[in-house]
């Protein structure tokens, strides 16, 4: 096997599989953020999702319902991270850390109280996780088929959610108020937006995507919950934003690059001589040299991280 | 002392609403909270084991607390200290590895522990340029060195420095029992310290004299952090950066300096791991005590006292985790991570609480 092998068309398609989560959460956090509000919580979020889609799903036997779930998940947590930080006004990154830490150990805990085990959920069999659907007229063309058909459904979400992000965030009043609650609080307070509605409603979308996009691990990708299985997804996803500019398109773009590094580093495994750990460095390293202002300016929403206190 | 009560005041209840909602977590799972707190009060106060694994337990715990405590004391969220430690810990055992053959162990010793705060120092003044030079956001840089941490020294422990066919992902020994003598590169054991005060501390436990450095490292951050000059500058940028720069205090400056001493405070629990317990890096000794010590940070107000008092109730926590996970049916040791999470989150919606008695009061 050589560097041919592993550059192919298998491999950008899974690219496509492996992003799929980033860009969920990468979207999440750019509703979040945009609003103002810094969401390191995304990767927690995702942990929930993951293992409630997991959790739900082997009682339901259904993984629609576990799908939906994760969803609802995904929001209650981000309502904590909400009222936490827009309600009481608390250190946006504090809370989000201590979102982070309480993923790490209710999963387990609840996992064990409801399986008996705390390293996993029960695997599920295949029919109960989420079907591959085969998208009519593209799955008879011979290169599209592969990258764009026999997908999950929730990788056909992600892929819409990119123009739908972009839309709503650029084309429609909803948008428009997000961003500026996010620039500048103070002057979209003055002329009627309601700053605290925007930022619940930026915070609990970042909650929904993300948890949806931890459900793709456990009950798309795989077939079960492990523990920390997010395996800093969710900072990644962070890191893809920042590398996008807080813009869905660039965001999505910088998912995209990240999920190839990571199927590069999988199909790498004991092939080539390079060894893993540096490829799946690349999206930090990257992230890295953007905040540095080697590759333009990363600059987030003016407002992000203060809570907004209106003025009497 | 009315203020010391005060400060004591909210911490305080912050631990004890989070052991209540931790009790009814319990009872949701389906055990006795009851059980569980006297599981967590005799397995880490009540024998000398107890207390001296708590204290074990503690010792990384009051490095990071300090470290996340110094930045924040300069408004800076020094996110990165378990990457910071992870990469001081391998540099550590690094200089055991590569020391020339012949030279002694005393001297090994002290370079590694140089080593230590020096690359801690280093692997968190790296995000304090880029927010100094570049206003990038700190939080995020040092989320990205934790990655790069882990990923560089994970490399290095795995293809250069494993013995081979060793399944577990650890380096080689830098110091081993040769004739019933511990021979290499190490620091003593507190059996050892206290053996000639006449005092015989069990020799099976691994408290060691980083804990003691610990207790020093607390006394050395207050009096920087409030009788030096430079400690002075420092929190003055973390009240109002402004105000401090148009008193001609330089932002940039201090702003590298509190992230450079966080870095070396936290490098200081790779002394504990591979100088004082485990004479080797082993991949995946942190139990997360970087992200601890924000919890640690925060409980204790940025204060070296409260630190170290925090520290030895999450510390505890530590000791008890095991008891907790083989002692109850249903709960494991996963209880004690969301008893820390709820504490932080408790911690940190402290604000409104502060507000509404202002507002009543």
């Amino acid at each position: 096997m050589d560097i041919t092998d592993i550059l192919n068309l298998s491999l950008l398609a899974s690219m496509v599989r492996l992003s799929t989560p980033l860009v969920l959460a990468a979207l999440g956090g750019m509703y979040s953020e945009r609003g103002g509000v810094i969401n390191i919580a995304l990767e927690g979020i995702m942990l929930a999702g993951a293992f409630t889609a997991a959790a739900v799903t082997a009682r339901t036997a259904n993984p629609w319902i576990g799908l939906v779930s994760a969803a609802i998940a995904g929001l209650l947590v981000a309502a904590i991270h909400a009222v936490a930080t827009i309600q009481f006004k608390a250190d946006q990154v504090v809370v989000g850390t201590a979102i982070n830490i309480l993923f790490l150990g209710v999963p387990a805990l609840a996992s064990g109280a409801m399986f008996g085990s705390t390293g996993s959920t029960p695997q599920l069999p295949r029919e109960q996780t989420l079907p591959d659907w085969n998208i009519p007229g593209i799955d008879s063309i011979p290169i599209l088929s592969q990258l764009f058909s026999g997908h999950k459904p929730i990788v056909y979400l992600a892929i819409l959610m990119v123009p739908a992000s972009w839309y709503v965030l650029y084309r429609t009043r909803f948008g428009l108020r997000l961003r500026a609650v996010g620039e500048n609080p103070e002057a979209a307070d003055t002329a009627g937006v309601s700053v605290a509605r925007m930022r619940y409603a930026g915070v609990l979308m970042s909650g929904v995507l993300a948890g949806i996009g931890g459900a793709y691990l456990s009950i798309g990708q795989n077939s079960l919950f492990t523990r920390n299985m997010t395996a800093g997804r969710g900072f990644i996803a962070l890191a893809a934003l920042i590398f996008g500019k807080w813009h869905p398109v660039g965001a999505s773009l910088a998912c995209l690059l990240f999920g190839l590094a990571e199927a590069i580093s999988i199909r790498m495994q004991g092939v080539v001589s390079i060894p893993v750990q540096f490829i799946q460095l690349i999206p930090y390293v990257l992230t890295m040299v953007v905040l540095a202002g080697f590759i333009g300016r990363a600059t987030p929403p003016k407002a992000i991280g203060v809570p907004y206190v209106k003025e009497k | 002392m009315k203020k010391l009560l005060r400060e004591l005041t909210f911490p305080l209840l912050a631990v004890v609403a989070a052991f209540l909602v931790g009790g009814v977590i319990v009872w949701i799972v389906g055990d006795s909270p009851l059980l569980v707190y006297n599981l967590f009060f005799t397995s880490a106060f009540g024998s000398v084991d107890g207390i001296g694994y708590t204290l074990f337990y503690a010792t990384p715990l009051i490095f990071t607390g300090l470290a996340v405590a110094v930045a924040f004391k300069c408004g800076l969220f020094n996110i990165g200290a378990e990457g910071q430690l992870v990469a001081a810990a391998f540099a550590t055992a690094w200089v055991g590895l590569v020391a020339p053959e012949g030279w002694p162990a005393i001297l090994v010793a002290l370079l590694a522990m140089l080593a230590a705060v020096v690359v801690g120092g280093v692997w968190a003044g790296i995000p304090g340029v880029l927010k100094a030079r570049f206003g990038a956001h700190e939080v995020i840089t040092t989320i990205m060195m934790n990655f790069i941490a882990a990923g560089i020294v994970s490399y290095l422990t795995q293809y250069h420095y494993r013995k081979q066919g060793d399944p577990i992902l650890e380096t080689l020994p830098i110091a081993e029992m040769k004739d019933g003598v511990l021979t290499g590169p190490h620091i003593p054991r507190m059996h050892d310290l206290l053996a000639p005060l006449g005092i015989n501390f069990p020799e099976r436990l691994p408290l060691n004299l980083a804990f003691l450095f610990a207790l020093a490292a607390c006394a050395l951050v207050y009096v920087f952090l409030w009788k030096t000059k430079w400690g002075y500058e420092l929190r003055a940028v973390g009240l109002n950066p402004s105000a401090a720069e148009y008193g001609g205090i330089s932002i940039a400056r201090n702003t590298v300096m509190a992230m450079a001493l966080s870095g070396m405070l936290a490098g200081m629990v790779g002394i504990n791991d591979v100088l004082g317990y485990r004479y080797r890096y082993y991949d995946g000794f942190s139990a997360g005590y970087g992200f601890t010590g924000i919890a640690v940070a925060l409980l204790g107000r940025n204060h070296p006292v409260g630190v170290l008092l925090a520290a030895l109730l999450f510390g505890a926590l530590a000791r008890s985790q095991l008891f907790i996970d083989i002692f109850t049916n249903k709960v494991s040791k996963d209880w004690v991570v969301i008893l820390q999470a709820i504490i932080i989150l408790f911690v940190a919606c402290e604000a409104v609480f502060r507000m509404k008695s202002k507002r009543s009061g």
